[in-house]
């Protein structure tokens, strides 16, 4: 179907059902239960899952399969992030130009960082993508101000021109809307004690997150898809088979760059804001993490690795001391301040610790990532089922990309 | 007019000088040896061939045009394929996926921005790729990771990867080193084959006299970056120059 193949298209199938679904399936427990603080299912997060997803899908075309480690990718983001909000102040509140010129000014900017960054290979790429990032962050910061707003950033005004848009009512300000419905609007469904939130602004990112991810499949199992496996693998065999690597990569290079400006467009239509810190190196880090956590170089890892990142950025650091408090008053005193102590380092403003320890983790023991822990377990369940007749026949088999 | 002529090439390292005034001539469908002590300049010779090395001074014409200043990639294109002493293959594909690159390569040429449309839709693609593999009796390793393919596979692919392109010129530098002599004899055999069946020339770099004299019909005797002499085989056997400066040692 869709000119995917039979277990492409399952994958695509399981994933918009997934995300269609979130709303519930992020939201398990009742409102006010003890529990209710581990629900991710409220508009503003779940936003940020599909769209990290896409910034982190674009990611892995360039590096899970040319094995280019850029560490710059941030610009990319905060470029077409940049682009988007001027669109919303010249030209429309309607999302559709800003995403789309996000697209195109990302993509223009990254064939000019990787036209020269892909002069190099290896490590000194990765660092001449990295400073590219931060000249971007610091000219947003200071010098460009005028276009960027400096360290306030920018938001779309009342008085701005927006010349497609009629004037606004008295007292009303500028909405993100996609031809006059509004992204921050919501429905909301009261079942029992459980309370789901529909988002418009949700369901467009998923929508657009869903088509990024189809066209993503179709990239991995294409001819240029292959060449790109081929650039990493051997270069200098390409070389000598009457192919020229350097195109290549930079397709790869400017096409990943068009996702995080898709994801940077998308940011400004769920979020009308843009400050300078969305370029920082430590946001071009964590896609990097998000990849190599889920499983660089398959199709669904990057989003499962986005999705675990942006969960536990904003559910474990939300957590503080009191919480715990009230989790383990069932312990007498003495043991509750005990395991209140040793937990309190991992949660809160403590979650970096917990996100570095299970990264450490995977990286040594699920060099493939979620994904791979997530084949073993189906292969360890397969071995099971088989009852050990042929014991070694499961772990060993490698998959190539799922 | 030989389809490869290199005329008064020189290349220096530094100080030392690889290659001096090197004249060669390579014969239409033939199979042409070059060997010679270590350190000759064999490989250094080669890489100018190829666009690996650009010699100081001389040319080198490939089919009446200049091959000198063109990147690996052009010079592949024109119809020179090299075949590497360790061998090159794409390691983390598929059998099947490294003879496919070939022929994507001789079909679009040196790029082609295809994101869109399956590799399964290839038809013309598939069909060359499986019939190359048929042809070097490779069929049921199709879907085998190359990099666990045996020493002896490796090379056998890699020749099917440069043969799938239908190139004029085969370059191997030392195709056979390092090998068991089953796996020699098998390269043998296959090359044999290949120069008999097929308008291809093949120029041959090696230390190994036994696959020197089973397939070169002229032969080339580089020692100090020169060549001392070419002749026939037979002829070579015998010349006393050619024993003092090389056989002597190994035969
Ligand atoms: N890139 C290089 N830089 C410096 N010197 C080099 C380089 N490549 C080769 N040489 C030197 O040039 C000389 C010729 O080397 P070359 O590799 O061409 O010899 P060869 O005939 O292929 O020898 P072998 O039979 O050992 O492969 C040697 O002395 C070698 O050390
Ligand atoms: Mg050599």
């Amino acid at each position: 179907m869709f000119g995917l193949n039979a277990k492409d298209t399952r994958l695509l199938i399981i994933v918009a059902i997934l995300t269609m679904l979130a709303p519930f399936i992020l939201n398990p427990f009742p409102e006010g239960s003890a529990m209710a603080q581990f629900n991710a299912g409220y508009p503003d997060l779940m936003q940020r899952f599909v769209i990290f997803g896409i910034f982190a899908i674009g990611f892995n075309i360039l590096f899970g399969l040319t094995g280019y480690l850029s560490f710059g990718h941030a610009a990319f983001l905060g470029v077409g992030s940049y682009a988007a909000i001027w669109m919303m102040k010249l030209l429309t509140m309607n999302v559709i130009p800003a995403i789309v010129m996000g697209v195109i000014v990302a993509g223009l900017f990254a064939l000019v960082v990787g036209y020269i960054s892909l002069r190099r290979s290896g490590i000194y790429f990765s660092i001449l993508t990295l400073a590219f990032a931060q000249m971007s962050f610091a000219l947003a910061y200071s010098v460009l101000t005028p276009i960027t707003g400096g360290e306030t950033g920018l938001q779309p005004k009342v008085l701005d021109p927006r010349i497609l848009d009629g004037p606004l009512a008295e007292g009303a300000t500028p909405k993100a809307n996609l031809f006059g419905l509004t992204m921050s609007s919501s429905y909301e469904m009261q079942v029992g004690g459980w309370l789901f939130t529909f988002n418009v602004g949700y369901y467009i990112a998923a929508i657009v997150m869903l088509v990024a991810f189809y066209l993503a499949i179709r990239l991995f199992r294409s001819p240029f898809g292959m060449m790109l496996r081929a650039v990493k693998s051997n270069q200098q065999r390409m070389n000598y088979t009457g192919l020229n690597a350097k195109p290549y990569t930079l397709a790869a290079f400017v096409i990943s760059g068009m996702y995080a400006g898709l994801a940077g467009g998308l940011l400004v239509a769920m979020d009308t804001q843009v400050g300078p810190e969305r370029m920082f190196w430590t946001a071009s880090g964590e896609v990097v993490l998000m990849t190599i956590l889920g499983g660089a170089g398959t199709l669904i890892g990057p989003v499962l690795g986005a999705g675990a990142i942006k969960y536990m950025e904003n559910i474990l650091s939300k957590i503080n001391s009191d919480i715990l408090h009230t989790w383990f008053a069932f312990l007498p005193d003495g043991l509750e301040d005990l395991v209140v102590t040793l937990i309190y380092p991992f949660i809160g403003k403590g979650w970096h610790l917990t996100l570095g320890i299970i990264f450490m983790l995977v990286v040594i023991f699920l060099p493939g990532g979620l994904v791979e822990g997530g084949q073993r377990i189906a292969a360890w369940f397969r071995g099971r089922k088989a009852k050990g007749s042929d014991k070694d026949a499961s772990g060993t088999t490698t998959e190539p990309a799922e | 007019m030989g389809i490869l002529e290199v005329k008064n090439v020189n290349k220096r390292f530094g100080g030392l000088k690889a290659l001096s005034e090197v004249n060669l001539s390579i014969k239409e469908n033939t199979v042409h040896a070059i060997i010679g002590p270590n350190g000759a300049g064999k490989s250094t010779l080669l890489n100018c061939l190829v666009g690996k090395l650009i010699p100081d001074t001389g040319s080198v014409m490939f089919d009446g045009q200049s091959v000198l200043g063109r990147a690996p990639y052009e010079i592949n294109q024109m119809g020179i394929s090299r075949v590497f002493q360790t061998p090159e293959i794409f390691g983390d594909l598929s059998v099947m996926e490294n003879m496919m690159i070939p022929c994507f390569a001789k079909r679009d040429g040196y790029f082609e921005l295809n994101a869109y449309g399956s590799i399964g839709s290839q038809k013309d693609i598939l069909e060359r790729a499986m019939h190359m593999l048929e042809e070097m009796n490779m069929a049921d390793k199709r879907d085998m990771h190359a990099a666990s393919l045996s020493r002896g596979d490796k090379r056998r692919l890699e020749i099917g990867m440069c043969l799938s392109q239908e190139p004029r010129l085969l370059l191997l530098d030392e195709p056979t080193a390092g090998m068991a002599r089953a796996d020699t004899n098998n390269t043998i055999d296959l090359l044999k084959q290949i120069s008999e069946e097929r308008d291809i020339t093949i120029a041959i770099i090696e230390h190994d006299m036994h696959v020197v004299f089973s397939l070169a019909q002229r032969i080339t005797v580089l020692a100090q970056g020169t060549p001392l002499v070419e002749d026939s085989p037979e002829n070579i056997k015998g010349n006393p120059k050619v024993r003092e400066a090389y056989l002597g040692e190994s035969a």
